[in-house]
């Protein structure tokens, strides 16, 4: 698995987006998960909600701490895992993978481009651009 | 004016932590390994298998002469006159308010010598809340930066143990204490622990702990043995319920709200003893009690409720892996301190379902 898939977007604060079509899931990235360690509760927006980019959208707890996950897009939230919240583990197992969080319709394309690429993901987070696995 | 960044100390067994990839955080003043592989995969080793703490940072004192058992009787809330060589016994320093000064575990380690285990963010005040009460006929030897001191904890943790070691520690009782030597190297070793399980305590020269270190992790390898890290060791102690001064104990709190009046014995003199007595007899205002949180993690600080109003406050809170429920510690008023009084946690805004329930929240099978 790499730890930053190229077909994603990303946030600076370690969320991942991937749209199809209006559709777009998001998630923590495998960074993010190995930061947090070991995820036992998961709290999420409700289905019919929306949510607003950049702004907070649920939390994540780890044993040692909680932190906040923001929307790294903004939508009405048409799905949420419920497998997650059953399963927290999944978060770090495969965060990009069943460890998905949240599926939103997308409310504006546009904000697509404000967020960085698997490139500019890996630099931001220190990794060497191409580096895969760990 | 230019002001010092404070100068973390380091244990005997950095190197060893940094080559094992642990994560480094400070703590009580020292750089020390909060988890390596991940806290729940290490809780889960200490449970089922065996874990190697480095505990280097407690503090190590050392009474000797003719008063040294007499000064500890006084000095600490429990029975000490009473301990035989050989024997330990946990204990609370408290002062003249009643109050707790620090935990502390009393070894005898010889007739003429105990070993005090203090709390590495409580050396400097307990040495001189030690120098305070002091008798005449007592030779105070603080050791503490002298000393190493390495956890092996578990069902795994005596067969592992008696592989590197000459003392028949197979026969030391619980709450034991003997001489012996280690990988060669001499040693303290004592039944004594902070996890819940079967477990020792090794109290080594530092320069010896990293041949000990590496030796019982080599001995341990095929059954399973892990390193520790503060993370795990924080959530072995909280399923198992045992106190962290500094979370659930302090010099707010008195040994009888705090679940600690079994190690008061108030038929004999200590510092604090008449205001404690007081205090058991009248029955304590607000207890601790044990915790189960449904929907979140309960944290040390978040306030408890009982329909919106809050009444009390979580002191420790964690996930509990081996539980598999998240737990907490909380002071709260006596009549809601009963197992199943239904509480709240508020976590983020939100009073989450709490339920007072008998603690341990874990004991390991006999």
């Amino acid at each position: 698995m790499s730890t930053v898939p190229d077909d994603l977007k990303y946030s600076k604060e370690h969320e991942w987006v991937r749209a199809d079509g209006d559709v777009a899931t998001i998630g923590i990235t495998h960074f993010a998960q190995e930061q947090l360690g070991d995820v036992v509760f998961v709290e999420l927006p409700e289905k019919g909600a929306t949510v607003r980019q950049f702004s907070s959208l649920g939390v994540v707890e780890s044993v040692k701490a909680a932190s906040d996950i923001y929307a790294p897009i903004s939508g009405e939230v048409v799905e949420r895992n419920v497998k997650v919240i059953e399963k927290p583990e999944l978060v770090n197992s495969v965060p990009y993978g069943d460890g998905w969080l949240i599926k939103v319709r997308l409310a504006d394309k546009g904000e697509l481009t404000q967020l960085l690429s698997s490139a500019d993901y890996r630099s931001h987070i220190g990794e060497t651009a191409g580096a895969g696995g760990d | 004016m230019t002001t010092e960044a404070p100068t973390m100390r380091r244990t005997p067994l950095f190197d060893k932590h940094t080559e094992l990839g642990a994560k480094i955080v400070p703590f009580a003043g020292y750089e020390m390994p909060i988890q390596y592989e991940g806290i729940v995969a290490e809780h889960r080793a200490v449970r089922g298998h065996a874990g190697l703490f480095d505990l280097s940072h407690m503090g190590e004192f050392f009474f000797r002469g003719r008063g040294a058992g007499s000064t500890l009787d006084r000095l600490v809330s429990s029975d000490i006159a009473g301990l035989a060589a050989g024997q330990a016994r946990y204990g609370l320093l408290t002062n003249e308010r009643g109050t707790i000064v620090d935990d502390v575990i009393v070894y005898r380690i010889s007739d003429g010598e105990y070993m005090v285990v203090v709390n590495a963010a409580n050396i400097a005040k307990d040495h001189a809340h030690v120098l305070a009460h002091l008798n005449q006929d007592v030779v105070f030897d603080d050791r503490s930066y002298a000393t190493a001191l390495v956890a092996i904890q578990g069902p795994r943790a005596a067969d592992i143990l008696a592989s590197q070691t000459d003392a028949d520690i197979r026969s030391l009782p619980s709450f034991g204490v003997t001489h012996g030597r280690v990988a060669g190297l001499r040693a303290t070793l004592a039944r004594t622990g902070y996890t819940g399980e079967d477990g020792f305590e090794i109290f080594l020269a530092n320069a010896d702990a990293a041949r000990v270190w590496d030796a019982l992790l080599a001995a341990g390898a095929h059954q399973g043995i892990k390193p520790i890290g503060l993370g795990a060791r924080d959530t072995l102690r909280l399923e198992a319920r045992f106190s962290l001064y500094g979370n659930d104990i302090d010099e707010t709190t008195d040994p009888i709200e705090a679940g600690l009046g079994w190690t008061c014995k108030l038929d004999k003199e200590f510092t604090g003893r008449d205001v404690i007595a007081a205090k058991k007899a009248e029955g304590p205002a607000r207890k601790i009690a044990g915790l189960v949180v449904d929907g979140g993690v309960a944290r040390h600080g978040h306030e408890v409720t009982q329909n919106g109003a809050v009444v009390g406050r979580v002191t420790s809170g964690t996930y509990g892996p081996t539980v598999e429920k998240n737990i907490a510690l909380a002071y709260v008023p006596t009549p809601l301190s009963k197992v199943g009084t239904p509480l709240g946690v508020r976590i983020r805004g939100k009073d989450v379902p709490a339920t007072v329930v008998k603690t341990p929240f874990y004991r390991r099978p006999e």
